[in-house]
């Protein structure tokens, strides 16, 4: 590993930097733009057992510093996926990363049996936070169904288990603490924040969802201070996220106790985003004089 | 598809929301053809976030994009000086199909709608270089609000022209000089119209082709967010499902739509 590998679970990283899922595709769209193995892991787009359509457009609304959206996990199904998505997956060169959702326990299960035996993937993370599902209650805001989903998959698979946590809680602790019981051996936080935007000339919602996801620099600051809170309760690894636009944003992710981070929004601004965190943060520890990326993570100093 | 930084050549003002922006984006005006876009970054900051998409407006030495001023994205964009630079993201997705080879002689019709005229005259240029007969109507509120008339008048040797309140050209919707237009010319010619504008115009624009048997292409605008096809943000409903207004399109053969 040089100056900048790390470690989640089983996985060993050649830098901290991680696509993030919905944001990425299938990492094929960016290949003219990208060199997609300078990437420490890429994400996938979730993907469900069954095809799924999406929601009604307008599906993404621009707003102060950010953007709502309401794709609602479209995607082709599970075969597809193994059919169509990975064989050129398989080939780039950059550990992949496989996002899944389920409608219940079963079908994540399923879901994770079936990635469990695909050679090639690295690593699930489960997508228990999408906010943009007809379902009242995600799993990631309840501490007990958190559990229950990821020992579920736990039990089916030896590869690197990330849970990715919903903001849209109370205590955002609480099911870190659930996911880190069940087996999890990450957590990938945060999710978007639950939003809307409204065309006062039409009196109309701007996205056929009516609330969507809030993502981009201006969540940020609050995505910061749940990975501090988080990684300060916790003992397996925190990938952070939430509006990173550049390597200063990672760093602070990173002291703030972040082992990696995953950029989304950022990717839809500059293709090329996630090469030059890489790079970032390289300068940045040639800059302090540190030797390897592990001795920034919950390097912040807030001791008063 | 690269993502360039361009040296801004010139951004002036057209027309009272209008703008021409001239890019120096050599590879871009090497490959691209009539139809496509690119997504350009209206601000370093992040306010606008997202790139904004324009359509080719004409390829000379560079690329021009044609646009209006309609939020904060062209609105910052409007206020860049010459000699700034901007990223810009292209060529994108699937332009206009020219007409191929049939039995019958073609005949192309441009229909362009305020600002949907901006990738039309691109198109103009090389259905000319290729020696395809062409009819052009354009149509807008008001006089004030025609664009490109002079330079589809360059490429074609037919330019008509409606507005809405009859201050210019005929009187009413471009749909009606549309069906005026097909009543004095002759059919002897294998038809094809491309149009681009206002979500009712083509709608209105299609059904008539669909009644006549003429082959549609339109292009449609929708917001986007990576331009690339990877956030699924701009889906268009198709016959044959979901596509995507950015990868799949921005242009659609108006018989496999959904409206």
């Amino acid at each position: 590993m040089g100056m900048l590998g790390v470690k989640i679970g089983k996985i060993r990283l050649k830098n901290p930097v991680m696509a993030a899922s919905g944001a990425f595709g299938y990492a094929k769209e960016f290949e003219e733009l990208v060199n997609l193995a300078e990437i420490g892991a890429i994400i996938t787009k979730t993907i469900t057992l069954n095809p799924k359509q999406g929601n009604p457009m307008p599906r993404i609304c621009e707003t102060q510093a950010g953007m709502l959206n309401a794709i609602g996990l479209q995607n082709e199904g599970v075969d597809d996926f193994i059919k169509e998505k990975m064989p050129y997956l398989s080939k780039i060169g950059a550990p992949i990363i496989v996002s899944i959702s389920g409608n219940n326990i079963d079908e994540f299960f399923i879901l994770a049996r079936r990635i469990d035996k695909i050679k090639n993937i690295r690593g699930i993370e489960l997508n228990i936070s999408c906010p943009n599902l007809k379902s009242k209650r995600l799993v990631a805001q309840d501490a007990k169904a958190t559990y229950e989903v990821v020992k579920a998959v736990r039990k089916v698979t030896n590869k690197a288990l990330i849970t990715k946590l919903s903001p849209n809680v109370t205590d955002i602790v609480e099911i870190a603490e659930a996911a880190e019981n069940a087996g999890s051996d990450a957590v990938s936080l945060v999710n978007t924040f639950l939003g809307m935007a409204i065309d006062i000339d039409a009196r109309k919602p701007k996205l056929g969802n009516i609330t969507g996801g809030l993502s981009g620099p201006c969540i940020k600051p609050i995505a910061l201070r749940m990975v501090y809170e988080v990684s300060k309760n916790i003992n397996i690894p925190v990938i952070g996220a939430g509006g990173i636009m550049n390597s200063d944003d990672a760093i602070e992710f990173m002291l703030a106790g972040a082992m990696a981070i995953q950029v989304g929004t950022a990717n839809f601004v500059e293709p090329g985003i996630c090469g030059k965190i890489v790079k970032g943060i390289e300068a940045y520890l040639r800059k302090h004089k540190i030797e390897k990326i592990e001795d920034i993570v919950g390097g912040l100093n807030d001791k008063r | 598809m690269k993502d360039i930084k361009a040296k801004i050549y010139s951004n002036n003002k057209v027309g009272p929301a209008y703008y021409k922006m001239h890019l120096d984006a050599s590879y871009i005006a090497r490959i691209v053809k009539p139809g496509q876009f690119v997504e350009i970054r209206c601000s370093d900051s992040s306010e606008p976030l997202l790139r904004r998409p324009f359509s080719i407006h004409k390829v000379k030495r560079g690329i021009e994009i044609l646009y209006e001023v309609v939020g904060k994205g062209t609105e910052v964009l409007s206020k860049k000086k010459d000699g700034e630079f901007v990223d810009v993201l292209g060529p994108l997705g699937n332009g206009f199909i020219l007409p191929g080879t049939s039995n019958l002689e073609p005949r192309a019709i441009i229909i362009a709608g305020g600002i949907g005229a901006a990738p039309l005259v691109y198109l103009a240029e090389e259905l000319k270089k290729n020696k395809i007969k062409t009819i052009v109507l354009i149509g807008a509120k008001t006089r004030s609000l025609i664009l490109c008339e002079k330079d589809f008048k360059k490429a074609a040797p037919e330019v008509y022209v409606s507005t809405d309140d009859g201050t210019y050209g005929c009187k009413g919707f471009v749909s009606k000089l549309f069906h005026k237009i097909l009543k004095t010319t002759e059919s002897k010619f294998e038809t094809i119209v491309y149009v681009c504008g206002p979500h009712g115009m083509l709608r209105c624009i299609a059904d008539i082709c669909l009644e006549r048997n003429f082959e549609c292409q339109v292009s449609l605008e929708e917001k986007m967010a990576c331009g690339i096809g990877a956030c699924l943000g701009c889906v268009v409903k198709t016959k044959s499902g979901s596509k995507l207004a950015c990868k799949d399109g921005p242009v659609f053969n108006a018989s496999e739509l959904i409206w």
